[in-house]
């Protein structure tokens, strides 16, 4: 039997509620792929793992992959996740998020995640745009683009998810895309290995919406836009800023020790067992 | 907090005894955010669940907070929060997750003068509607509201109970007076109090069955981590916790949802009867206003005038049946609120001009004293009656 088979056989519940919700040739399927392939080579059994997501396109993910899975409220993934993780330590909490969920209603969450360093793995898919309500700015729309709701170019300036995280306290901050996905499996990994809240913002593309709005093609040729316009760190810290202008960085972006909140709290209890 | 005299003879207030409640039912996990008039919960909560093995988290709002009480509880442990007004209406939208992922939990509201920000220190009801509507979309509810500290700490015990039994959320709605209210009570461990646990899924995991109806209409509840992997989700799901859009899967479910508590409304619903046998007036009143009645109640019987309360302990779903019963003999029912009349809708509705509803209704922050009811008692003409 294929490999791949043999992974869709052990991790997607493919008897049950296939075929999926997204568009074809989107890339979402292609983080599912690496996230299932990464989990795999880790070796985490099934039972441990929670996966938890919020809505939009990114938040139908949960109902495909055979873990314990959440589909919560828009923007709040990463409170149900921090309930979980508190009340059961020993669960790898794995949270899927899109653009507009992560960093738009449920950006206040993002950052406090991140403060707190609760141990779980926040994957934010960016499309630059809501999907699956047909196409609205968000807030990692680039400047100048259209969408339904930006019909005269959006004015407002995008965000940086990775720098947000890091400088929020993140332990581990990674950017990949779905067009270098064995890369995106290799991060995705290092991510749920590493203890602390972990985030991989995965570029992505919305051809239906983003794309077909502002005349960047179909899913082919977005994803040999990402292809075009990416940059591995290690080749990137030998540029100049102004070089880099035109492209996004992948790779690594932090990795950094610090105590996660459940052994922090761990801590605490055993302080006050000892009556210090 | 123990008195000098016996060790199980406490000085509490109503929002200490509410967190002794919640220890005792077995809550293992909070988290809220601070909120006048009920941080006194969330700061006592910080201070004991370290000591009793139980996770305390202050987050950084209450949809936030709710958020993370859910997810504790689908791990398995009993959780709740906290909060007022302002913050109970950021929780509605998860209240709703709740009811539809059939979560059980536990939110207390201490209710302050709205709307919106109100005045964060005086007392008020005007929650009563909106912990029964606040959510969107049809669905059933149940909301206790205690009108002693000894209550708080029963209620509390109650409402994880019900909301462990019938997996739902379950809303203590707390007036500030009751809240911040001090009293002697007797609390001892040796005490037998029924402490209910959820029904956990006994099938091997490929059997379970994650939403299936059977005749309680409550289903097995697996915890995360448990063995048994399932889908929970917001969305309308079929009998296996997947989305579905098929009427014929829709309809059954929110029909159980409501089900589950329709057919246990005898245990849901709780009364206090206070001198009705023979009452032609019967005054209707809940938290603190029920305390300030019974005093009225206790003036105008010396007068020789037949007065009695009724006072629902259940405030929703509502209490009907007695409240049916004291119609039998009641010509008049008096329904003091500190709203614009919130519950006394209820009553006209269920009394259907039967008895005559007087309303005494107050917004201004201030309680409704035992003279402005005895007041309101002698006020009905002695020659109608």
């Amino acid at each position: 039997m294929p490999e791949i088979t043999k992974l869709i056989h052990k991790y997607l519940r493919y008897d049950k509620k296939f075929p999926h919700v997204w568009c074809p040739g989107c890339g979402i399927g292609i983080m599912m792929g690496a996230m299932v392939r990464a989990i795999d080579r880790i070796g985490y059994k099934k039972d441990d793992i929670v996966l938890v997501s919020g809505i939009g396109c990114s938040g139908r993910l949960p109902v495909y992959v055979d873990f314990n899975t959440l589909h919560t409220t828009h923007g709040r993934a990463l409170t149900f996740a921090t309930g979980i993780k508190i009340a059961k330590s020993h669960l790898k909490v794995i949270v899927v998020m899109g653009d507009g969920d992560a960093t738009a209603i449920g950006g206040n969450h993002l950052i406090h995640t991140a403060r707190r360093n609760i141990d779980l793995t926040a994957i934010i898919v960016n499309n630059n745009i809501y999907g699956m309500t047909g196409g609205q700015v968000s807030p990692t729309t680039n400047y100048g683009a259209r969408t339904t709701t930006t019909n005269w170019g959006a004015i407002e300036k995008p965000f940086e998810i990775a720098d947000i995280v890091t400088a929020a306290g993140a332990a581990f901050v990674a950017r990949g895309t779905v067009y270098h996905a064995k890369m995106l499996d290799s991060l995705l990994e290092k991510a749920f290995r590493k203890e602390g809240f972990s985030v991989v913002e995965v570029i992505s593309h919305c051809h239906t919406h983003y794309g077909k709005l502002n005349k960047m093609g179909q899913a082919v040729k977005m994803l040999e836009w990402m292809r075009d316009h990416a940059i591995p760190i290690e080749k990137a810290r030998n540029m100049k800023e102004e070089e880099l202008k035109d492209f996004f960085i992948i790779g690594v972006l932090a990795d950094r020790e610090n105590t996660p909140y459940h052994k922090a709290y761990a801590e605490m209890k055993q302080r006050i067992k000892e009556g210090k | 907090m123990a008195t000098k005299k016996n060790p199980f003879e406490f000085l509490l207030q109503g929002n200490e005894a509410i967190v002794l409640g919640a220890l005792k039912a077995g809550c293992r996990f909070f988290a809220g955010y601070p909120i006048t008039p009920a941080t006194e919960i969330l700061e006592l909560f910080s201070l004991r669940l370290p000591q009793e093995d139980g996770y305390f988290i202050q987050m950084e709002d209450e949809i936030a907070s709710l958020g993370a009480v859910l997810g504790a509880s689908l791990a398995g442990l009993k959780s709740m929060t906290a909060t007022s007004g302002p913050g109970f209406s950021l929780m509605q939208e998860h209240i709703g997750f709740a009811v539809m992922a059939e979560i059980p939990c536990v939110i207390v509201d201490v209710m302050r003068a709205g709307p919106s920000t109100g005045v964060p220190t005086f007392p008020s009801q005007g929650d009563v509607m909106q912990a029964r509507w606040g959510t969107h979309g049809d669905h059933p509810v149940i909301v206790l509201c205690p009108s002693s500290v000894r209550e708080c700490y029963d209620l509390t015990i109650c409402a994880f109970n019900f909301s462990e039994k019938y997996r739902v959320p379950v809303i203590l709605l707390v007036d500030e007076v009751v809240a911040h209210m001090r009293e002697k009570v007797l609390i001892s461990p040796d005490e037998d109090i029924e402490i209910y646990e959820r029904k956990k899924p006994s099938v091997p995991p490929e059997w379970y069955i994650p939403y299936e109806d059977d005749l309680s209409g409550v289903p097995a509840m697996a915890s995360f981590g448990s063995g048994y992997r399932y889908h929970v989700t917001g969305l309308t799901h079929d009998i296996r916790g997947f989305p579905t859009t098929r009427p014929d899967e829709i309809g059954p479910l929110i029909m159980r949802l409501f089900r589950k508590i329709s057919q246990n409304l005898r245990e849901i619903e709780k009364a206090e009867f206070y001198l009705t046998d023979d009452a032609e007036i019967i005054v209707f009143a809940y938290g603190c206003v029920a305390r300030a009645a019974k005093g009225a109640i206790g003036e105008a019987r010396k007068k020789g005038i037949k007065v009695g309360m009724l006072r629902p302990i259940t405030l929703w779903p509502f209490i009907r049946p007695f409240l049916e019963k004291v119609l039998m003999k009641a010509e008049y029912i008096i329904v003091p609120e500190m709203n614009m009349g919130q519950l006394s809708r209820e009553v006209k509705r269920v009394s259907q001009g039967k008895a005559k509803v007087i309303t005494l209704n107050k917004v201004d922050g201030t309680i409704i004293t035992q003279e402005e009811i005895f007041h309101e008692i002698t006020r009905i003409d002695p020659c109608q009656r």
